[in-house]
């Protein structure tokens, strides 16, 4: 019970004749999405064998300086990730200064304390723990606060008229949004606690069937699992309540005016 | 001695009612008006002319720059909830978004208040989408009563009614003024309308008011 069947390239080969089949089934009905599948699967081989051996690297040299630097890049891709994803931004680099600080606080937060509170590897730094761990924190937290970004700042945009008549009925800004922020935050935390509710009976959750195939007994991996989405759910909820709440202040003004002209 | 009167005067005379001064925003620019206590100032001017921003930016719903006071009182020493519901600002078109239309009072329609805008008397339990424009316009008013506003600012109250609502509607908003003393800002694009309620007659033109002769206007 010790270590994974190993892949060769074959393998990796015959596996992609089914995205391959799928593509020629999409162009042969026109669907469009053929070359957008290429593409992402192109990228999916590229950057996976790529990040392999930046692992392989930084296992074997288990330096902190390499685990912090690899972190801030995690950070600024998914940072860019956001800014990417929200229809109406901030102008400048507003969004992105958001999303990167919110998602910096929460998600490098919680990794820290799952790394020197629960998991304790030695050193605490150790690349094998930190890197997954900040990644699959860091992955969720990004979704939630782009996707409920967007979601509020589309809100506001289409409902500014209504926004408008609350604030001259005498509402504070926070009322009058409180609808919107609500379904927000609803938008982005459902995926994690659906996905909670229904680990292990619909779904095998990815790190668990990792563990699972690399040899590990199943009542271990388990406990892995289950503290990884306590800190995703973590992560994915203070990050986005920090990232709605900053958001919103950029969208009031000190008169609590909606400010609608600070998006591009 | 002539200039401590002169300064008393400009003080009572800030003391009055609703007063505006070098207020601008977007293009306009420098803008001067007051509003004394149950005093109707009626604005008119083409769409477009900045009648509807102007009573925005008094409310403060828009960004702008300038003074203005409401009795004596500046409005940056309200809060921004605090200012709004004293300055009651009743929108061109009236919006709902709650479930029920009563969701959308402090307190529960009167029999009276809805009696005396001709509206039925289940008609706070009703979907807002079961309105009609007119429904919609009269309860829009009485929602912003229901406020208690010490100011009016009414862009087209009557824009959507016909000729017995709007008066009516004219006649509920005056009791109001003149019961609570007042001063209001009355956006129109009627003449008449204007020549009837109204004290003085502004003209909202090339980003500027001008007073018009209310005799020769109401002929």
């Amino acid at each position: 019970m010790n270590g994974a069947i190993e892949l060769d390239f074959w393998d990796i080969g015959f596996a992609a004749t089914i995205v391959v089949g799928l593509g020629i089934l999409l162009a042969y009905y026109r669907l469009g999405v053929t070359r957008t599948l290429s593409i992402a699967s192109v990228r999916l081989v590229v950057q996976l064998f790529a990040i392999g051996y930046v692992l392989k690297f930084l296992f074997a040299e288990g330096k902190l300086s390499y685990v912090a630097i690899m972190a801030v890049i995690m950070l600024i891709v998914a940072s860019r990730e956001i800014m990417a994803r929200q229809k109406r931004r901030l102008k400048g680099w507003r969004s992105f200064g958001l999303g990167a600080s919110t998602l910096f606080v929460s998600s490098f937060a919680i990794a820290l304390f799952g790394l020197l509170v629960v998991v304790k590897p030695d050193p605490w730094y150790l690349p094998q723990y930190a890197i997954p761990l900040l990644g699959m924190i860091m992955s969720n937290t990004m979704s939630a606060i782009s996707l409920s970004m967007d979601r509020l700042t589309s809100a506001l945009h289409d409902n500014r008229a209504i926004i408008e008549q609350r604030l001259a009925l005498g509402e504070t800004s926070r009322e009058a949004i409180l609808p919107y922020l609500r379904d927000c935050i609803r938008t982005g935390i459902m995926p994690v606690v659906n996905s909670m509710a229904t680990a292990g009976i619909v779904a095998l959750p990815g790190m668990m069937t990792g563990q699972i195939l690399a040899g590990a007994l199943p009542t271990e991996a388990v406990k892995y699992q289950i503290i990884i989405w306590f800190f995703i759910a973590g992560g994915v909820g203070f990050g986005m309540a920090a990232a709605l709440k900053l958001l919103e202040m950029r969208l009031f003004d000190e008169r609590q005016r909606l400010r609608l002209d600070r998006l591009s | 001695m002539g200039s401590t009167v002169w300064s008393m005067i400009e003080m009572t005379g800030e003391m009055e009612g609703l007063n505006i001064q070098d207020l601008s925003f977007i293009e306009w620019e420098h803008l001067d008006l007051s509003v004394a206590e149950s005093e109707v100032v009626c604005l008119l001017g083409d769409s477009g002319s900045g009648k509807s921003l102007l009573l925005r930016a008094i409310a403060d719903l828009i960004v702008n720059e300038g003074e203005v006071s409401l009795w004596g009182k500046r409005r940056e020493s309200f809060s921004p909830p605090e200012w709004r519901k004293r300055v009651g600002y009743l929108a061109a078109e009236i919006l709902w978004w709650e479930e029920t239309v009563d969701l959308h009072f402090s307190k529960p329609l009167s029999r009276e208040d809805l009696d005396k805008l001709n509206l039925p008397h289940d008609a706070g339990e009703w979907a807002p989408s079961r309105l009609s424009m007119g429904e919609r316009q009269r309860l829009g008013i009485l929602r912003m009563l229901d406020r208690s506003p010490e100011v009016l600012l009414l862009d087209e109250p009557t824009a959507n009614l016909d000729e017995n609502s709007s008066s009516v509607v004219e006649q509920v908003l005056l009791d109001y003024i003149g019961e609570q003393s007042a001063p209001a800002l009355w956006v129109t694009h009627s003449k008449d309308q204007a020549g009837r309620v109204g004290h003085r007659i502004l003209e909202m033109k090339n980003q500027s008011l001008t007073e018009l002769d209310r005799a020769v206007l109401t002929k």
